[in-house]
């Protein structure tokens, strides 16, 4: 298929960016996105020209480094995927496709569709852990007696991998449901109960420190969180922020 | 305390408190105002006893007048952190695959209810304040006769075919803003579990229910008067 790209080209943190016409051809329908955006690439350096910088690593969607804004919606038109996830039989022969980075406020661009994600990083280290003494006698975790439902939904909040789709898709650049999938994985386990008070105060301290917005429950970010949190997790960390608060 | 109060949490809570409050305030408002289509005596005795009930004037009111401004503050603070945190707007964006347009438009249907509530106010509560502490006249009647003026009041107030299409677009505003606010405002305070779904519906029925009784006053009183 052929394909006109519209595609945020930035030089850097400090350049105002454009969006920029490219033509792509011969494009199989069983190309995953990033392997479009690979050969758009090629053709700009055989070109002599600078290619388009984009983030990924793993390529099978558990890193969450793919990023990207594509056709209007974190990670493109398709749900419960990240952009190497993404196919090109998703769209037509004759498309345009436009191409942008996650936008907020605390997800600064650092080079056309890469943008800086590391407040999460720093949200993560306030508080997203637990202490354990790894001097040789620790308990076995297995030895604690968890409910089926408990760990089921600890897991379900484990499984973000932190890509940033929910902030990118918010209208308020919120990170609530992050954080509150990072909150509720600790909070429903008993290993998680010893800092449970200073995490949540810590993490939401950092959330609303870094810039983002309010969550004002449009429940987008569940819709296009590539691993399916629940805003259950986001009603969690509000519980557990109020009792931290009065406790 | 301070980090509490400042905190994007504890204003979302603070948010859905005063919109629980003003959500059940509209239920006793409606309950008064649908009397006066079938008994015009009793919307004259519930009006009379709510205009000069000394616990519903002087503690109810002020908590209510508080309540509504709260909410409108609160809501614009709210959207001007979220406009600092969103400052770059993307060229193409499909809110509509993942949300409702009444949940990503909540501050313009605010507006317009906001708009309505200085109408509202301009129409009904500064006379009422005018003829009861300005000139002194609580007895309820209208002026040389032994008959209660709220009934009279209110059937002209909705001649004007102009105030009667503010007042019916008003209310559909208000009912898209409570078709998302509702249930928003139980998963703000943390409400989120095996009766979302029933809260969901009762929502929604809600937000359908109580604008539909207030256009069905004003349209009555303007087709009867």
């Amino acid at each position: 298929m052929d394909l006109t790209l519209k595609i945020w080209r930035q030089k850097n943190a400090d350049d105002k960016g454009q969006l920029v016409d490219y033509k792509v051809t011969d494009i199989s329908e069983h190309m995953s996105f990033l392997e479009m955006m690979d050969v758009l690439n090629e053709q700009l350096i055989n070109k002599g020209d600078e290619p388009v910088a984009f983030d990924h690593d793993c390529r099978e969607g558990i890193c969450g480094m793919c990023s990207m804004y594509i056709n209007g919606e974190a990670h493109g038109p398709d749900k419960g995927i990240t952009t190497c996830q993404l196919h090109m039989r998703s769209f037509k022969d004759g498309d345009t496709i436009y191409i942008e980075p996650f936008r907020a406020t605390a997800f600064p661009v650092i080079k056309d569709l890469v943008v800086d994600r590391t407040s999460f990083d720093r949200i993560q280290q306030s508080g997203g852990y637990i202490s354990v003494n790894t001097s040789g006698n620790t308990q076995d975790a297995n030895a604690i007696p968890i409910s089926k439902i408990a760990a089921d939904k600890a897991m379900d909040a484990a499984t973000c991998i932190g890509c940033g789709a929910c902030v990118a898709t918010c209208k308020n650049s919120s990170a609530m449901l992050f954080v509150g999938a990072k909150v509720s994985q600790y909070a429903l386990l008993p290993q998680g109960q010893v800092e449970a008070t200073e995490r949540v105060l810590s993490m939401v301290q950092q959330m609303d420190d870094e810039g983002f917005g309010n969550c004002t429950n449009t429940g987008a970010c569940e819709v296009e969180c590539p691993k399916g949190i629940s805003l259950e997790n986001i009603a969690r960390m509000n519980r557990e922020f109020l009792k931290a608060s009065i406790s | 305390m301070s980090g509490f109060i400042s905190s994007s949490i504890a204003r979302k809570v603070a948010m859905a408190l005063s919109a629980l409050f003003l959500i059940f305030f509209l239920i006793i408002h409606l309950a008064v105002n649908i009397t006066s289509i079938f008994s015009e005596t009793l919307f004259n005795d519930l009006s009379h006893f709510m205009g000069t009930n000394p616990l519903v004037q002087f503690a109810l009111q002020p908590v209510l007048i508080f309540g509504v401004v709260f909410h409108f503050v609160m809501g614009f603070i709210l959207e001007l952190k979220n406009k600092k945190a969103t400052v770059v707007k993307y060229a193409k964006d499909n809110g509509a695959a993942n949300s409702t347009w009444t949940s990503r438009n909540m501050i313009y249907s605010g507006l317009v209810i906001l708009a309505f509530i200085v109408l509202h106010f301009v129409d009904f509560w500064i006379p009422e304040l005018n003829v009861k502490y300005v000139h002194g006249d609580m007895s309820g009647m209208l002026e040389g006769t032994q008959n209660f003026r709220y009934f009279e009041e209110l059937q002209h107030k909705f001649v004007n075919p102009a105030r009667v299409a503010a007042y019916v677009v008003s209310f559909v505003l208000l009912g898209l803003h409570l078709a998302h606010g509702f249930q928003s405002a139980f998963q703000s305070m943390g409400f989120n579990n095996k009766y979302t779904k029933t809260v969901k519906t009762l929502g929604k029925a809600y937000s359908i229910a109580i604008p539909a009784g207030f256009i069905i006053v004003a349209v009555f009183h303007f087709l009867n008067h």
